[in-house]
């Protein structure tokens, strides 16, 4: 054998073992001196204790930040409100104190009796909640009464509070309680089951901002269940407070006129991305969120063919339709397809291939060139570009727009949108691309889906020479001493760098949209401050074949849009409108944007706000609104 | 051919020890689990029991086969635990703020408390080779460091603070057991000390805040000083004869947090009071004691260093573990070995206790 004992033997190991053996000793024999002092010096008292357990722990809430508009206006704010719990331990003789206290909440013992059936499993120390949110008056009786009602505790906790209901509802968003899944994610770690957190719109989305840090209190209570002492605090960090980049003023204009239909508004400011308005129609009233849904009213809301639950500016998805002819136009203008001189004459119908292709004015427009085709949205002239302009041509100046990618506005769900090319067509159907759903797509139908967010980032775009600004909600977040530890900066996400006469084109042609006679809103001008604009009409179903008899009534009515910038030089707004088969861009949606333009540029109201109104409180009046049948896109304006 | 002196020489004695100390394990996770009204423990026990089938039989694996085979082939235990490790950063179960186990199946292990193991063998390898009378120098203490740091920084991520302490104890418990040279010693002493201060100033405030709480659990009156004083509780009352089997009321009202692994020594001290928790703190020590006498009489300078090794893993799981739920110590996610529920636990120790049987048993191999 190998000798390996060069300098080390065994003796030398055993001697290196003494100094192990004596640190061992030590240290059990601490152990063993802490273990007499525990269990036998103080057991007597630390018995005790136990029997009574009486050191206990309270949880102190953070409040939620607070959520304001852009001037300072509270939207969402936290209100007291007070919890009844009772402790089975404490709470003796059990029937006696029940019965009292159904008394005062005008309840059936039952009713309680079931309560704590259901919460027994946790314990005779674990207070049980009896009832949520108790009204003022019973919180005095109950307080009033409190020496007859051991182990009854009133906890007082703040309580999501949304001030106008169904205002913002959508941006805002609303709470519930948190799921199992999320307790399991390291940005809910602090959070406990039954929880309440944001679980749509600003609420999630800045949900980690906004909800601070819970504290607690370490108690020493009497056998009673009182609190006799308080041994330990830690305080609770308020959550931060949000500012927002809506304007309330604009943001409740909008919803009053969409009262009673389906649809949405955006306005946005297209020097710098932020969001004025986001309205979506019908709205939900996030208080209701708050207490808990009862199993109706959650049914209620994901039933209504109205999809309240939607945010249809960024959720849901249209054809653009002639809203659309903004990007055709530069695209062909860009493309040098077309020019300021040169015209096609519109008979009211195209040939190609082997079928006509109608415009929607019967007549026909006639010797049309770049600029009256925009303002009277002449579909004719708009094929020809197409033809020329070819499908991948038109999505280019699609994508430059903003169309067919999500804007990436800080909320959940955003749909992106669909801008069609020939290799997308092969890819996803497995066919090639046909020359007449060029055609089809010129006019903003077709395979074309956009979301209002997206036509109002456009408007905002165009108007403002071609740069294209990230639209954002949210402007800043303050912490609870008062200090901005987040501030939303101005995001250019595009300069799409369009010729100066293109942009020169497109403008006059929007501005005729609305302020040449010929336009096609042009009851909507405001007089003294030009603005301008493009109308759309989305069909939701085709159109019947010619000798087709279809009764119109029993036909789903067609979406409106309207997207507009203003004033026409150097725009602070723009506004993108859509109404769920509001038949025509230009009564229904026009109204809407030309009301929220108003009010942005703080102009006097005038006959036709008095009109819009009227119209409303109409509608209002008499809903009756079909459900939405999956939208389908036709051939021709 | 078995040799006939591997049963002549078997160490019943210490199998002896394991037996009883596993007996007690289980009466004590068995008030823990099923006396608690908290259902998801329920089934637990049964668990446990197979976690023991599967240590038994481990145990018995490690030490069939002859002890130098692990020192032979003691790089790649290493290597094969510090890839568990880095497995469970990207594939690990994300549990209560840290990312500690690999899930496999129906179970899931603890990697960290396997690399325990892979440690002691890497550096009872090592120290056998460099160990001479005056110990060793600066130089040689390179290799020891990294053979640490690997693991000990890959556990801190996860982060589990009690745990990479634990080896890095380990470790230098084995160092200071083959002696390092007096100016060495000194030198390190000093420059560890001096660092403190500077290292300090470096870190976070939060972290700061961290490591003091850690230090001292009274400033985290919601967690680490609740569970303290709780514990403190159910340790006192079971006064001397305790509360009884499964009578234990801090226990079964689920004041103790994690009553069945962390802390299941105030279980046992709750139900079976001073006369429980001395017996057991005796095996404790009798086990100890044993292992440093399988230190002793192997001739072998591995195993020798090995025993040291895995002794002083039990011994120091039970001082910080016992220390910590009497309030003696930072509250750690460290396991008292054999009792604490977990599979992770109870295997690594299992293994543990077959290596000091194979080290007792092939002592004869090297006497002249």
């Amino acid at each position: 054998m190998r000798t390996y004992l060069h300098s080390v033997d065994s003796d030398w190991f055993n001697q290196r073992l003494v100094g192990v053996f004596v640190t061992v000793l030590a240290i059990f024999i601490l152990l063993a001196v802490r273990l007499i002092y525990l269990q036998v010096i103080q057991g007597k008292e630390l018995r005790r204790l136990s029997e009574i357990n009486s050191i206990r722990l309270q949880d102190i809430d953070a409040p939620r930040g607070i959520i304001s508009d852009r001037n300072g206006h509270i939207l969402v704010d936290n209100r007291p409100a007070f919890n009844l719990y009772i402790i089975l331990k404490d709470a003796k003789p059990l029937d006696h104190t029940l019965t009292k206290l159904a008394g005062l909440l005008a309840e059936p013992v039952e009713a309680l009796r079931t309560t704590i059936q259901s919460s027994r499993k946790k314990g005779a120390y674990a207070p049980i909640l009896l009832k949520e949110d108790i009204s003022r008056d019973t919180l005095a009786a109950v307080e009033v009464h409190k020496f007859e009602l051991p182990g009854v505790q009133v906890h007082v906790t703040s309580r999501r509070h949304y001030l106008y209901e169904g205002h913002a509802a959508h941006v805002l968003g609303y709470l519930g309680e948190i799921s199992s899944d999320e307790l399991q994610c390291p940005p809910f770690e602090d959070c406990k089951g039954g929880d309440y957190v944001g679980k749509f719109g600003i609420e999630k989305a800045f949900e980690t901002a906004l909800r601070g840090k819970r504290g607690g209190q370490q108690v020493e209570v009497n056998a009673r269940g009182q609190v006799v002492r308080v041994l330990e605090t830690v305080d609770a960090q308020r959550g931060q407070d949000i500012v927002l980049t809506i304007d309330q003023s604009l943001q409740s204009r909008a919803e009053e006129l969409l009262a009673g239909q389906a649809g949405s508004a955006v306005a946005i400011d297209p020097q710098s991305g932020q969001v004025l308005v986001m309205a979506s129609s019908p709205a939900f009233n996030a208080n209701n969120f708050v207490k808990g849904l009862s199993r109706d009213q959650w049914n209620e809301l994901i039933s209504n063919p109205l999809r309240p639950l939607e945010n249809k500016a960024i959720q849901a998805e249209y054809p653009p339709a002639s809203t659309y002819k903004i990007v055709t136009t530069i695209a062909g203008l860009e493309e040098g397809a077309i020019d300021a001189q040169s015209s096609y004459f519109c008979p009211g119908y195209l040939s190609y291939g082997n079928r006509a292709y109608r415009c929607w004015k019967k007549g026909g427009h006639g010797e049309v060139h770049v600029v009256r085709a925009l303002t009277e949205s002449c579909d004719v002239f708009y094929y020809q570009v197409g033809i020329a302009v070819g499908v991948d041509g038109l999505a280019k100046y699609a994508k430059a727009l903003g169309l067919g990618a999500p804007t990436g506005i800080s909320l959940d769900r955003e749909s992106k949108g669909l801008i069609p090319t020939s290799e997308w067509k092969l890819r996803r159907f497995g066919v090639p691309w046909q020359g007449g759903e060029t055609l089809s797509v010129a006019i903003g139908q077709g395979f074309n889906l956009v979301t209002p967010l997206q036509m109002a980032v456009l408007a905002a775009a165009v108007g403002s020479g071609g740069v294209r600004y990230k639209p954002y909600l949210v402007q800043s977040a303050r912490s609870a001493d008062g200090q901005v530890v987040f501030e939303q900066k101005p995001e250019v996400v595009a300069n799409t760098h369009f010729r100066p006469e293109t942009l020169a084109l497109t403008y006059k042609g929007m501005w005729g949209v609305v302020n040449d006679p010929r336009g096609t809103a042009y009851l909507m001008r405001i007089k003294d401050v030009p603005f301008s604009g493009k109308t759309g009409t989305a069909q939701v179903v085709s159109r019947p074949k010619d000798g087709e008899v279809v009764d119109p009534q029993s036909l789903p009515k067609d979406h409106a849009w309207f997207v507009a910038f203003a004033p026409s030089v150097n725009p602070t707004i723009a506004v993108a409108v859509m109404i769920e088969h509001g038949e025509h861009g230009s009564s229904a949606a026009a109204p809407v944007a030309r009301e929220i333009i108003r009010l942005h540029l703080h102009l006097p109201e005038d006959n036709t706000t008095k009109i819009i109104d009227q119209k409303t409180r109409e509608r209002i009046g008499g809903l009756t609104e079909p459900a939405a049948p999956p939208t389908e896109a036709g051939e021709e304006e | 051919m078995i040799d006939r002196r591997l049963v002549e020489y078997f160490d019943w004695w210490m199998l002896s020890l394991t037996v009883i100390i596993a007996g007690i394990g289980l009466v004590v996770v068995y008030s823990a689990v099923t006396a608690s009204a908290d259902s998801h423990l329920a089934g637990l026990f049964s668990r446990q029991l197979i976690w023991y089938a599967a240590g038994m039989v481990l145990m018995i694996a490690s030490f069939v086969v002859n002890y130098k085979v692990f020192e032979r082939w003691g790089h790649l235990v290493y290597l094969f635990s510090i890839l568990l490790l880095v497995a469970v950063i990207f594939f690990g179960k994300y549990v209560g703020g840290s990312k500690r186990w690999l899930v496999l199946g129906p179970f899931s292990v603890q990697p960290s408390e396997m690399v325990k193991l892979a440690v002691i063998i890497m550096l009872a390898k090592y120290y056998s080779r460099i160990v001479r009378t005056e110990g060793i120098r600066l130089r040689e203490m390179i290799a020891p460091v990294v053979i640490t740091i690997i693991p000990f920084g890959l556990i801190v991520r996860q982060p589990d603070l009690g745990t990479a302490g634990l080896v890095a104890l380990i470790a230098a418990s084995m160092t200071l057991y083959i002696k390092i040279e007096r100016r060495t010693l000194i030198g390190l002493f000093t420059t560890g000390a001096l660092s403190i201060p500077a290292v300090w100033v470096f870190l976070k405030g939060y972290q700061k805040q961290r490591i003091l709480t850690f230090l001292n659990p009274e400033r985290d009156p919601l967690g680490a000083g609740y569970h303290i004083i709780q514990s403190k509780i159910a340790i006192g009352s079971g006064m001397i004869t305790g509360k009884g089997f499964l009578k234990g009321s801090q226990n079964t009202l689920e004041f103790l947090p994690e009553q069945h692994t962390d802390f299941i020594f105030s279980v046992l001290a709750e139900e079976w009071g001073f006369v429980g928790t001395i017996f057991t703190l005796m095996v404790f020590l009798l086990i100890v004691i044993w292992g440093l006498q399988i230190a002793q009489r192997s001739r072998d300078p591995f195993g020798t260093i090995l025993a040291v090794g895995i002794t002083s893993m039990i011994g120091l799981q039970v001082a910080i573990n016992i220390g910590m739920v009497m309030g003696l110590m930072p509250v750690v996610g460290v396991t008292l070995p054999f009792i604490s529920y977990g599979g992770s636990s109870v295997i690594t120790m299992m293994i543990g206790v077959g290596l000091l049987l194979n080290v007792s048993m092939r002592r004869f191999m090297f006497e002249k």
